[in-house]
């Protein structure tokens, strides 16, 4: 590969292969992401999705190949909270959210700050955290339920919550897992603009299942199959591939 | 300013139960010192000894709420910290006897002299220094957690496993400590204390001034963890307890946390235990008994974790049950405690104050939805 392509690229995967006591989770997967770019990644159960997700995060060490972020850095030598600082941002598959802390507390934590102990412990806040935090509310739609425990969510609210917690990071990369598994059709059209808002600065990629939601997002599609890349295009050509039919859509 | 501060990090139960602890600060040692035996409110000297071994269970029992009720760490070793800055403490106090000692050697506690040792141990060296002595009451449970922390936090080891991994630190040192070789008086630990500061430690005014200390003490660590819990940081340890994954991914360095948090209590838990080893007298090494942590935890758990005034009063009210059952019923204390255990965790996850608040948001449900205002103000003055 040249330096070019290693440099343009926001996030930059090459041959990269975990295993998991001999079961191959990702098998020489290879995948560019352009900065400002939304990407949305599909493939059955198993396909690697999640793993993919991990490696680039940090919490999966790769036993081969290259996770370079930002053109230069070497993204499997640095632990979750380096990565995180970095700028990447992940929405877990089953909403994590601080339960025992207010909406508004959950958006806290989670914005752009020094985040040692030391700061935490007698640091002054910022003096723009409160507009900050109301607009990620308002961006969310959750600015009515501020003073809420977010235990007491609905399911599709604290996917929106975690969603926020994200933006709140301000990452350049938001990795987003199955954002609306669980949501009604009407939240999941919500997810769908709200995900096409955030995707105007900053870069995404989603791992989906739901076909019509893939289809609303309307962007680049990338589909895994037992650890590797099967195809890649906009949605149409895609679900056109005879292969991608057979594993995937088929069934 | 300060005092603004200080409103904006104690809530109404911890102002409540700091004015408490004060005034018994107060009350007591008036009611020891200044009135007859024969007034009917005296408190003798004994009962004294006693209340105070009460608070410094409650700070040990606040100690331990910070890492288990904020941070999810479920300590079973909290009683070792306790322990060694016992030790500390005691070590002090041996070496006040001076000539005073049955074989009356000016340098050597009897111990030493009846293993025949020459000289004092390194490990000796400097506690006959009180504010040498009172250093190392913070440093020896504080480094101990660090190093522990150190490698359990970085390597991840949570849960079920941590508290395992404590139990055997605390078991471990236990074994050490049985040890004659140690210099640390073996099996009958550290004992015969005469004089603190100079004064007799048997004297009527001493335990006063030692209650009283104790008190202060218990206020203090309130106070501490009340500026802990209600900051960000504290925030982050919920966090942590929460959903520790989460955390990380946001970029928290969430074995940091857990080692700060962790090494500050150990360091109360110390202090805990200085205070604990001149009013009964004794320090010996069924202190590291794992029993002990295990009755620490329960205490936490009937006053209600994460509430830190709830784990003092948890901490108070399952003592003076076990005082008043190992009196009247001895041989089943043990039964109580464990039906007790049982009980809260089945009935009472969130412990007493957590009954308490429970009661009060069903009062105030029923007329009008005013809890989520309340708890709204409630909030704002926090924060």
């Amino acid at each position: 590969m040249d330096e070019a392509v290693l440099t343009s690229s926001l996030l930059y995967l090459d041959g990269v292969a975990v295993s998991f006591d001999g079961y191959k989770a990702l098998r020489g997967l290879s995948l560019t992401l352009a900065p400002g770019e939304m990407r949305a990644i599909i493939g059955p159960n198993g396909a690697g999705k999640t793993t993919m997700m991990d490696v680039i995060t940090g919490k999966t060490r790769p036993d081969e190949g290259v996770v370079y972020f930002g053109g230069a850095r070497d993204l499997t030598l640095l632990d979750e909270a380096s990565i995180a600082n970095l700028g990447i941002g992940r929405k877990f598959q089953k909403p994590t959210v601080f339960e025992s802390h207010t909406v508004e507390d959950n958006i806290l934590l989670a914005l752009k700050a020094p985040r040692t102990a030391r700061a935490t412990l007698f640091g002054r806040p910022a003096a723009d955290v409160a507009p900050r935090i109301d607009r990620i509310l308002e961006t969310t739609r959750l600015a009515d339920h501020r003073a809420r425990m977010a235990a007491d969510l609905s399911h599709g609210q604290k996917q929106w919550l975690e969603i926020g917690m994200l933006l709140a990071q301000d990452p350049k990369l938001l990795l987003v897992d199955e954002p609306v598994a669980g949501m009604t059709d009407a939240e999941t059209m919500q997810t769908a603009a709200l995900l096409r808002e955030i995707a105007k600065d900053h870069s995404v990629v989603v791992v989906e299942h739901d076909m019509d939601f893939v289809r609303e997002l309307g962007v680049k599609v990338t589909v895994l199959h037992e650890g590797a890349v099967l195809a890649e295009g906009p949605i149409d050509v895609v679900s056109a591939d005879p292969q991608v039919v057979e594993v995937y859509l088929g069934r | 300013m300060q005092l603004r501060r200080f409103a904006s990090i104690m809530d109404a139960r911890s102002l409540i139960a700091v004015a408490l602890t004060a005034a018994v600060a107060i009350i007591v040692p008036i009611l020891l010192l200044s009135t007859p035996e024969s007034f009917p409110l005296h408190a003798p000297p004994y009962v004294v000894a006693l209340l105070g071994k009460y608070l410094c269970f409650a700070i040990l029992a606040v100690a331990l709420d910070l890492v288990w009720g904020y941070c999810g760490i479920l300590s079973l070793g909290h009683g070792a910290f306790f322990a060694l800055g016992g030790y500390a403490m005691g070590m002090y106090l041996m070496r006040q006897i001076g000539t005073r000692g049955v074989y009356a050697d000016p340098v050597l506690p009897d111990f030493m002299v009846f293993l025949n040792w020459k000289t004092l141990p390194v490990t000796w060296w400097g506690f006959d220094f009180f504010p040498y002595a009172m250093l190392m009451v913070l440093l020896i449970p504080g480094v101990l957690a660090f190093g522990f922390g150190w490698l359990a936090f970085r390597s991840r080891v949570t849960g079920v496993y941590l508290s395992i991994i404590t139990q055997a630190m605390t078991y471990a040192l236990l074994l050490a400590f049985f040890r004659n070789d140690m210099g640390f008086g073996g099996n009958n630990g550290l004992t015969d204390f005469k004089d603190i500061l100079g004064f007799n430690v048997q004297s009527d005014a001493t335990r006063a001034a030692l209650f009283s200390t104790s008190a202060v003490a218990l206020i203090a660590s309130i106070v501490v963890g009340r500026y802990l819990v209600s900051s960000k940081f504290g925030k982050v340890l919920i966090a942590i307890r929460d959903a520790e994954s989460r955390a990380r991914f946001l970029g928290y360095r969430v074995e940091n946390y857990k080692l700060a948090v962790f090494t500050l209590s150990a360091m109360m838990a110390g202090v805990a235990g200085a205070l604990y080893v001149p009013q009964v007298g004794i320090i010996n090494p069924s202190e590291f008994s794992p029993a002990n942590s295990i009755e620490a935890v329960i205490w936490v758990a009937v006053g209600g974790r994460g509430t830190l005034v709830g784990a003092a009063l948890g901490a108070l009210l399952v003592n003076f049950a076990k005082t008043w059952f190992t009196g009247a019923l001895p041989e089943y204390w043990l039964f109580a405690l464990g039906s007790l255990f049982v009980l809260v965790t089945l009935f009472l996850p969130k412990g007493i104050f957590g009954l308490i608040d429970h009661l009060r948001r069903n009062r105030t449900e029923t007329p009008g939805r005013g809890d989520v205002a309340e708890a709204g103000g409630a909030k704002t003055a926090a924060s």
